[in-house]
Formats: C-alpha cells, sequence, structure tokens
C-alpha cells in the first residue's frame, strides 16, 4: 500500500505536468527527423540497410534513459520544496520509500518509452514482430528502473540543482551517445568498443532492438543478465545512499 | 503528571555545522503527556534539536532517547513514535489538498475509516474542506500553513512536534488549532513538543518551557516558575531578563509575523 500510493504519486505528477511530457518529445523528435532522414541515405549506400528501422529503438532508448534519470532525480525537487522531509520521517522503511518512487519513476519512463514508440512508428518505423511487443515492454522495465534507481542514487548525494547540469552533460549524455543507439557497433575503434562495453544502456538497446527488430550484437542472455546485475546494483546503491540522507 | 514515565530524554546534545555550534550542548527531559514549550528567538538551534530528535539530522555529539529509543541507531522504532508540523514546507504542490493528507495516512497506515473520516474533520478546522480538491500549488501561504498542520493531526502519535505551526496564521485558526492540540493531549495522552516564538501561546499552552538561545537552554521551568525566578509579571520580560535582548527583534520585516506582532503589541 505504501509503495503504491508512492508510485502513484510519481505517476499523478508526470500526468499533470502536460508540458514536461509535450517538451520531452521535441528531443526524439529531432534525432528522428534529422537523423533518421538525414543519414538515411548514407547509411543505406554503405549497406547498412533502412537507418530508420535501425535508429527507432535506440531514440526510444534515449527517451527512457533522459526521462528514468530525471524521474530518479526528482529528489532534489523534492528536497527543495521540502517533499522529501514528509516521507524521510515516516514509519516506513527508506528502502520501501525508495521502491515505491523509483518504480513510479520506472513507469513513467516505460509511458514515455511507449508515447515515442508510437512516435516513430507514424513516422515510418515497422515493428519486425508484433508479438515481441510484451517483451520489449519488459526491456523497457528493465532500462528504467536501472536508471532510475542511477538517478536516486546520484540524487541522494545533490543538495540542491548545481550538479545536475554536470551530471547531465558528463553522465547521462555519454551514456546515450556510446551505446550504439545511433550506431551499429560492429567494427568500431577498439576504444569505442570498450567503452559501450562498461555502457549498460548498450546492452538495453541492443535487447530492444533483438525485440522489436530481431537483429541484435550481444546475445540476449548478455543483454539481460547485465541489464538484471546492474539494476540490482544501483537499486541497492540507491537505497544505501537515499536512507543516509540528512535534511 | 509527576509519575509519568520520561519519554523524551535528551544529554549534552551538540550539533555543529563546521566551525558554528547550532545546539550548545543541551539537556533536558520531558514527560509522557506533558506539552512542552522551546522558546526562543530565530537562530537559537530549536529546528536544529528537532531534526534530530526525529531521525532527520544526525547530532555531533551527545545522547537522545525517544520513548526509550535512540534516533541514530534505531530509526525506524523512533519514527513510530512521532508526528511532526515541519517549519519550513513540506508538501507537495503537485497534489491536491485530498491527496497530501490521504498520502500522508496511508504512509501511516491509518485505517481508510478513520483516515477519511479525520482528514474530514481536520479539513473543516482549517477551514479548506471546500478546497480539498485543489491543487496545492494554487494555494496561498496560509492556507498551505493550515493544510501542513492538518496533515501533522492525521495520525495521533506518542510524541507531537510542533515546529512554529502558527507563524503567520490568523487568530482564529490559532484559536482552533490549539484547542484542538489540547484535547488531544488531555484525551490521547499525547505528548507536545513545540517551539514558538510567541510569548502568548508558549504562556496558555505549555506545561513547561525551556528558554533557548544562541544554541543553549538559558532557563527552564513553568510559566509561573520563570516569572517568579526573574521577579517579572509576564514571560516577555521574564525572557528579557534571561537572555538580555528581546525575543522578536529580527522579526518586524515579513508582513505576517509584523500584524501578529501588531496584535500582541496591542492586547
Ligand atoms: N544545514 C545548516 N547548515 C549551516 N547552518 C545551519 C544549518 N541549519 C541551521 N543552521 C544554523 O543554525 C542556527 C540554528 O538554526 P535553527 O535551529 O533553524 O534555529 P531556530 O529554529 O531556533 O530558528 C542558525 O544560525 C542557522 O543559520
Ligand atoms: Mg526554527
Amino acid at each position: 500500500m505504501t509503495i503504491y500510493i508512492l508510485w502513484l504519486r510519481q505517476l499523478k505528477r508526470y500526468a499533470r505536468s502536460r508540458t514536461r511530457i509535450i517538451g520531452s518529445l521535441g528531443q526524439p523528435l529531432l534525432f528522428l527527423v534529422a537523423l533518421g532522414f538525414g543519414f538515411g541515405p548514407v547509411y543505406a549506400q554503405a549497406g547498412g540497410g533502412n537507418y530508420m528501422q535501425f535508429l527507432a529503438p535506440g531514440v526510444i532508448a534515449m527517451s527512457i534513459l533522459f526521462t528514468a534519470v530525471f524521474s530518479g532525480m526528482e529528489i532534489i525537487w523534492d528536497r527543495q520544496f521540502g517533499f522529501l522531509k514528509e516521507t524521510l520521517v515516516a514509519p516506513v522503511s527508506r528502502f520501501t520509500i525508495m521502491l515505491g518512487r523509483t518504480l513510479g519513476g520506472a513507469t513513467v519512463a516505460v509511458i514515455q518509452g511507449l508515447i515515442v514508440l508510437t512516435l516513430t512508428i507514424l513516422i515510418g518505423f515497422r515493428p519486425e514482430n508484433w508479438a515481441m511487443l510484451p517483451v520489449a515492454i519488459l526491456v523497457m522495465f528493465l532500462i528504467s528502473l536501472l536508471f532510475t534507481a542511477m538517478g536516486t542514487a546520484i540524487a541522494s548525494k545533490l543538495e540542491d540543482f548545481q550538479g545536475f547540469q554536470l551530471i547531465m552533460n558528463f553522465l547521462v549524455m555519454p551514456l546515450f551517445f556510446l551505446s550504439g543507439a545511433l550506431f551499429p557497433l560492429d567494427n568500431v575503434p577498439m576504444a569505442l568498443t570498450i567503452i559501450s562495453r562498461l555502457d549498460p544502456l548498450s546492452y538495453g538497446v541492443d535487447a530492444l532492438r533483438a525485440m522489436l527488430l530481431g537483429t541484435h550484437h550481444f546475445s540476449l542472455m548478455t543483454d539481460f543478465a547485465v541489464l538484471g546485475v546492474v539494476t540490482a546494483f544501483f537499486l541497492a546503491l540507491g537505497s544505501y545512499l537515499f536512507s543516509k540522507i540528512q535534511v | 503528571m509527576t509519575d509519568q514515565p520520561v519519554i523524551i530524554d535528551v544529554k549534552n546534545l551538540v550539533k555543529k555545522f563546521g566551525d558554528f555550534v547550532a545546539v550548545d550542548g543541551i539537556s533536558f527531559e520531558v514527560k509522557a503527556g506533558e506539552i512542552f514549550a522551546f522558546l526562543g528567538p530565530n537562530g537559537a538551534g530549536k529546528t536544529t534539536t528537532i531534526k534530530m530528535l526525529t531521525t532527520l539530522l544526525k547530532p555531533t555529539s551527545g545522547d537522545i532517547r525517544l520513548n526509550g529509543h535512540d534516533p541514530m541507531h534505531d530509526q525506524a522504532a523512533v519514527r513510530r513514535t512521532f508526528g511532526i508540523v515541519f517549519q519550513d514546507p513540506s508538501l507537495d504542490d503537485e497534489l491536491t489538498a485530498w491527496e497530501n493528507l490521504e498520502l500522508h495516512g496511508v504512509l501511516y497506515s491509518v485505517e481508510k475509516k478513520l483516515r477519511r473520516a479525520r482528514m474530514e474533520e481536520l479539513l473543516k478546522i482549517v477551514e479548506l474542506y471546500d478546497r480539498k480538491d485543489d491543487l496545492v500549488k494554487k494555494f496561498s501561504g496560509g492556507m498551505r500553513r493550515r493544510l501542513e498542520i492538518a496533515r501533522g493531526l492525521l495520525h495521533h502519535p506518542k510524541i507531537l512536534f510542533l515546529d512554529e505551526p502558527t507563524l503567520g496564521l490568523d487568530p482564529q485558526t490559532r484559536n482552533h488549532l490549539w484547542s484542538y492540540v489540547k484535547n488531544l493531549n488531555e484525551k490521547e495522552n499525547i505528548t507536545v513538543f513545540l517551539t514558538t516564538h510567541y510569548m502568548e501561546e508558549a504562556d496558555r499552552m505549555a506545561s513547561r518551557i525551556a528558554v533557548i538561545d544562541h544554541g543553549k537552554i538559558v532557563a527552564s521551568g513553568s510559566s509561573a516558575e520563570l516569572k517568579q525566578k526573574t521577579n517579572t509579571d509576564n514571560l516577555e520580560d521574564a525572557f528579557l531578563a534571561f537572555t538580555g535582548h528581546a525575543i522578536r527583534e529580527e522579526e518586524m520585516t515579513k508582513g505576517d509575523n509584523f500584524r501578529a506582532h501588531m496584535r500582541i503589541m496591542r492586547k
């Protein structure tokens, strides 16, 4: 019940922030139009096939990443506006609080992912196998959970918005750009191969492509194992750091 | 009252922020069922003390027992014993008044029927019932304050912390609030720990008062004892005698406080 009410809170906050929802569609749309249509011909000439097909899962993963990290980092808002105190003194374990918030944030990110999926379809993306959609949603949920928990962990250590820009530019952006969301990870330079393997989003993007397109770079086992382990790690870290918050 | 057990026990409590000593070795006891007031000017260390008592802040040194538990090591047990109205805002702006209360009630496992009944009753007391479905972000400062108080009273804990609950409220709401609190205290033997810099409130509500200034408790006792010790006939003068300065000197900037102040002056 506690988890449910905190989950519901995140959803209500999301549903009530229309500008945030609409605003957050601008970026994926820009990527799809500029890159999808812009690079499409070059990509096809190079023998890569249909770039829009390749790009769409990457852009879906991108918007999930941003929404999830942002949801996790909403703790900073709650700290600034004071609501955080209300949950911190409640006779409920901080783990429960953190879990409720994180599940709520993750659900929001999945919804955002589904909206962007719809958007990609409107623009011309065609999933190969609709039957895999439920598994694709599961993958979206794993990615969401992972990065919401990561956002929570980071935000537990931040007092105010000062660090936010830093995190966006030096963590979230690299996580996105180096994940193989925009380009295939085959035949890239060694350094990039190594970096992309250290980036958990790579496995999320890969699993998403496997579900929506039937093509993948890593094995599905690897994708799920990495996503599962890293998610568990950030949930544990997030709840530890969350339990240590003082105000 | 004297045969009641000690429910808040604080010894040599210290809190430093860097080099600055906000709470400077205070000790006091509160017995179950008492209404205990911390009386002191802005910056005296009242809120910092409450934060340490309520598991929100780690003391630099000293010892605290709440209902026998240590807020540092047995946080869960401590959090089950108290309720609090914070001095600073702590509502969710994006939720309605009703949703804020509902969330609180669920967090504190107040059973549904009782919860709904109290939500309605409290919203009526603070005169927000007809605005219950409005988002809090549309509320004025005073309305938010009233909602915070209603929320704090939704569950009936062993100890209730009220950190300057009436700051900026009109006299009528203040009266309602204090009679409600007094009633809770008497009927359910709830211990009340309040901070205020309104003399009249400490005078009227508290069975015992600790005067705090610059992080130190400079005097404590019942209102009558404090006046007697200083040979004064009101708490305002007693405070002046203990600390060497008046309590509300620096308070004249905010409109609400100013008006509240003028109201007291006129009496
Ligand atoms: N987090 C903090 N960091 C630094 N100084 C603080 C912090 N919190 C409170 N203080 C300082 O400690 C003193 C006591 O503050 P507070 O307990 O809020 O006083 P009161 O509640 O009696 O008005 C003030 O001088 C305040 O500026
Ligand atoms: Mg204070």
